[in-house]
């Protein structure tokens, strides 16, 4: 195996002879396993090492980029690098100003690779025994993974940061059918190395399962317009989706219209409404002290009072838009470059109690959940794994699985009711540009949209 | 290769070594000039073994590290899935066409060339747009060995070209978009720069649709977004065995409209997706999925397909984990109708370009739901503009039980689909005007 160390301590002392303005490097070594079962049976368990690096340029505003595996000759791969950048650029290069820093940083989390696969695979066989003691259950997947992974980075203004970052993730889905009509129920949870969430599922998969047949005999929803309830699942989902997205700056740096649109002050919500993007929580899925370039992290308050007051950057970004850098550049592993995302990602909590919140609804949806979502900036739809009629105030009758979508900038400001109960769901992954998933989290108390568009039957 | 083979053959009665190697570099623009050059080398080293019966498998991206390789297979070998196949023996391939040198040696300047060039076209159509484009050139080395003897090594060229425009007005926001690729370069903007125009053109001005059941053509892209997603996991063998594929006990039925026909076809020269064989190194043949509306058969891998007593496929393929039953490129038989006869019979309805959040739905059963991130209202016989904030919803199986038209000209999508546009007669729409 290429040793990391050594190879990083070679570079700290040629970065900075070449004709760039700024040269970084990160090198990286994980582990990962992985066991997944398809229906009764186990259908793969596997484990993987890899080493990697990369090394980034940047010259007159334009960038070289050079990911590889083989660690010979890493001068010849710093030249490319510098090569491609000075053949891009032809502007000025502007990054937001940061001191260099010199650190390593502890993983005091559990690790769990250092638990048997033996163990993994007896509680995943208790979860796989629960949903299949539900009746009309057709078959289950298991998807269960973990990694660790260290990572090196360098850079030519003097940077060495050794960082570590543990990730879990399991997911469960429960498929029920019935005279080929087939209904799925999913449960996913995450963690950022501790595995102790992971032993005591054995109630939500039992749940899971049940709910899945009990979806077969539930109606679709009738499209249209509703007042729609979401727990802090989905909440922390749509907060992701419809709002986090916009204020990641990469899309609005250079976009003259968008900046008109995500102008700073504008009011985007009611007064109750604060939202959140912070990696300095600790303990969360997106967490950590430093980002890929180098920059500390922080708590970046997007929306405060109703109103656009921060949003997330790179180092080029920030500079670009006069703004302090925030510490939002992430790349999923060593064979991509940095670029704006998203941490943990969150509604703060309000007033009011879960019962006000649908006291007064006559007709509307309660959906529940995560199952996916993704956005265009202007529209966005997500999809609820549970949802429920409300009637009179109450919760009724369960419905097949939904889909809501809307306008941006509308439904924010159609957001008229905030709960009390923020709660922070660890089971998601985010994609941009080709680089998924990024482990995040997301939150929320429960909200309350009035008008919101329905896909339905 | 060998050695790691002969050492593993010495701890598991079986044993499978598969390795990819792999150069790309890639042009990137942002707000319409060359922003970023990527270059990105790469090696994925898998062992497969069967030891005591059972399955154990392992990576490493660096091929000295044969030790650790071997024991992470056997460790996962303890209580991997019984392996019911066997590893398949020394067997004849097609010979099929997918390297072309000329990828390789395309320079950077040309691929920069093309990427403004393309950019131009779109910008001399719509001032004010703002474009990222892709151009992306990669060669990628698979080989094989097992240990009955099989053993397979094919190396294989890719460049491709994207391209996608937003345009901003208020918070109006509209996004088009086209990508093509092929083992040959690409040296012509025009064809990618004319999807993209006739997207802004027919975007122009605003429309909106009524809610209800309303006809809807489907365009390559759009079939791509809505309906595809659906059928790829419904032809899956390992669905099939599970019970989970809603035609899996449909085989020789007929379930779709006569005019539908699907098959998979990794034989096709020069496209992204074609190979001598699968990543089991079982021989690539076309495999007919729907033939006239009747489902024909099933994808497999050694592994399912030994499980419901049948043969593999060839679709065998690997995302960096175990192989298992994937389509390698997708294509619906051209019919006979043109897109100009469909939209002429079209009272009141939609033309779905491209639809948000399909894929979110309940899949496996069919289901989608989206929002119509780009599409058209047809009016008395005319694509009259865009709509939005319009959710469609359907099923597939009930979607295509019953089509009006087929397109009789088809093309590719994401290297991945070749379709004609699909015509369906009804279909929910929730719109909020």
């Amino acid at each position: 195996m290429p040793d990391i160390e050594t190879a990083a301590a070679r570079l700290a002392e040629t970065l900075k002879k070449y004709k760039a303005d700024y040269i970084e490097a990160r090198l990286e070594r994980s582990q990962r396993s992985h066991i997944t079962y398809r229906g009764k049976e186990l259908e793969s368990a596997g484990q993987s090492t890899a080493v990697g690096g990369n090394i980034r340029a940047l010259v007159r505003g334009g960038w070289g980029f050079v990911s590889f595996n083989d660690f010979n000759d890493l001068p010849q791969r710093i030249e490319l690098a510098v090569k491609q950048a000075t053949l891009v650029g032809k502007e000025e290069s502007r990054l937001a100003p940061v001191e260099p820093v010199v650190d390593t940083v502890d993983n005091k989390q559990d690790r769990p690779l250092t638990i048997p696969l033996a163990e993994k695979k007896q509680l995943l066989d208790e979860y796989n025994e629960i949903i299949w003691r539900t009746p009309h259950l057709q078959t289950s997947v298991i998807g269960y993974a973990d990694s660790h992974q260290e990572t090196i980075f360098l850079s030519s203004p003097g940077s060495y940061i050794r960082q570590p970052r543990t990730d879990i993730t399991i997911r469960l889905s429960a498929v029920a059918a019935e005279d080929g009509d087939v209904q799925q129920a999913n449960l996913s949870l995450g963690s950022r190395g501790d595995f102790s969430p992971m032993r005591h599922l054995h109630k939500e998969v039992e749940e899971m399962a049940k709910h899945a047949v009990a979806m077969l005999s539930a109606p679709r929803v009738k499209g249209g317009e509703y007042t729609v309830v979401l727990d802090p699942v989905l909440a922390g989902v749509f907060v992701h989706e419809a709002f986090g997205h916009l204020s990641e700056s990469d899309f609005v740096y250079e976009d003259d219209r968008l900046r008109q649109v995500m102008v700073l002050g504008k009011q985007f919500g009611s007064k109750e409404l604060n939202i959140v993007d912070s990696a300095a929580v600790p303990g969360l899925r997106g967490s950590y002290k430093y980002d890929d370039e180098g920059v500390p992290a922080t708590k970046t308050y997007l929306i405060k009072e109703g109103k656009l007051v921060g949003r997330l950057h790179s180092r080029e970004t920030a500079a670009k838009m006069n703004e302090k850098p925030t510490g939002n550049a992430r790349a999923i592993n060593y064979r991509y470059p940095p670029i704006v995302r998203m941490t943990n990602t969150y509604i703060e909590p309000g007033k009011s109690s879960f019962d006000n919140i649908i006291a007064d609804i006559k007709e509307g949806v309660y959906a529940k959940n995560w199952f996916g979502g993704t956005t265009s900036m202007e529209m966005f739809t997500f999809s609820a794994g549970e949802a429920y009629m409300i009637r009179n105030g109450k919760i009724a009758e369960a419905l097949r699985p939904v889909v809501l979508t809307g306008n941006v900038f509308t439904t924010l400001n159609n957001i008229d009711a905030i709960g009390d109960d923020l709660d922070m769901n660890q089971g998601g992954g985010c994609g941009k540009g080709g680089q998924y998933p990024l482990p995040v989290s997301n939150g929320s108390p429960h909200i309350r949209i009035s008008r919101c568009l329905v896909g339905g039957s | 290769m060998e050695k790691l083979l002969a050492l593993a053959k010495k701890v598991a009665g079986a044993a499978e070594v598969f390795e990819v190697a792999a150069e790309e570099t890639s042009a990137q623009f942002e707000t319409n000039r060359l922003k970023h050059i990527q270059s990105k080398q790469s090696t994925h080293l898998a062992l497969r073994i069967i030891k005591e019966g059972r399955l154990g498998y392992a990576t490493t991206t660096d091929p000295d590290d044969i030790k650790n390789l071997i024991d992470n297979a056997v460790e996962t070998a303890r209580f991997g899935m019984p392996a019911k196949f066997r590893l398949p023996a020394p067997s004849a391939y097609p010979q099929i066409d997918i390297l072309d040198p000329a990828v390789e040696a395309t320079p950077l300047e040309d691929m920069d060339k093309l990427g403004q060039e393309l950019i131009e076209l779109i910008i001399a159509h719509t001032p004010e747009i703002l474009c990222e484009a892709m151009v992306n050139k990669e060669t990628e080395s698979v080989k094989l060995l097992n240990s009955s003897g099989g053993q397979a090594e094919y190396k294989k060229s890719i460049f491709s070209v994207g391209i996608y425009g937003s345009l901003i007005r208020g918070t109006d926001m509209l996004f088009v978009g086209e990508s093509q690729s092929s083992c040959n370069p690409i040296t012509q903007p025009k064809d990618i720069a004319e999807v993209v125009i006739q997207q802004l053109e027919l975007a122009k001005n605003p429309a909106s649709v009524s809610t209800g059941q309303l006809p809807v053509i489907f365009t390559p892209r759009g079939a791509a977004s809505a309906l595809i997603p659906s059928l790829v996991m419904a032809f899956n063998g390992k669905m099939v065995l599970q019970g989970a594929s809603p035609v899996g006990n449909k085989l020789g039925k007929k379930v779709f409209d006569e005019k539908l026909s699907l098959w998979d076809d990794p034989t096709i020269a020069f496209r992204p997706h074609s190979r001598p064989c699968d990543d089991e190194g079982v021989a690539s043949r076309r495999t007919p999925l729907i033939e006239q509306g009747v489902v024909a058969n099933f994808l497999y891998d050694l592994q399912t397909a030994a499980l419901a007593n049948t043969e593999s496929t060839g679709s065998g393929s690997r995302g960096g984990g175990l192989p298992t039953p994937a389509p390698s490129a997708l294509i619906i038989a051209p019919g006979k109708t043109s897109m100009d006869d469909m939209v002429k019979d079209i009272k009141e309805g939609l033309v779905i370009e491209q639809l948000m959040g399909a894929e979110q739905g309940n899949i496996l059963g069919g289901d989608f739901s989206g929002n119509v991130l780009l599409g058209y209202k047809v009016e008395s016989g005319k694509i009259v503009g865009r709509v939005k904030n319009t959710m469609v919803s359907g099923n597939v199986y009930q979607v295509l039980k019953e089509i009006t038209a087929v397109g009789s000209q088809a093309e590719w999508v994401g290297g991945f689909l070749h379709t004609p546009p699909l015509y369906c007669p009804r279909l929910s729409v929730a719109s909020k005007g």
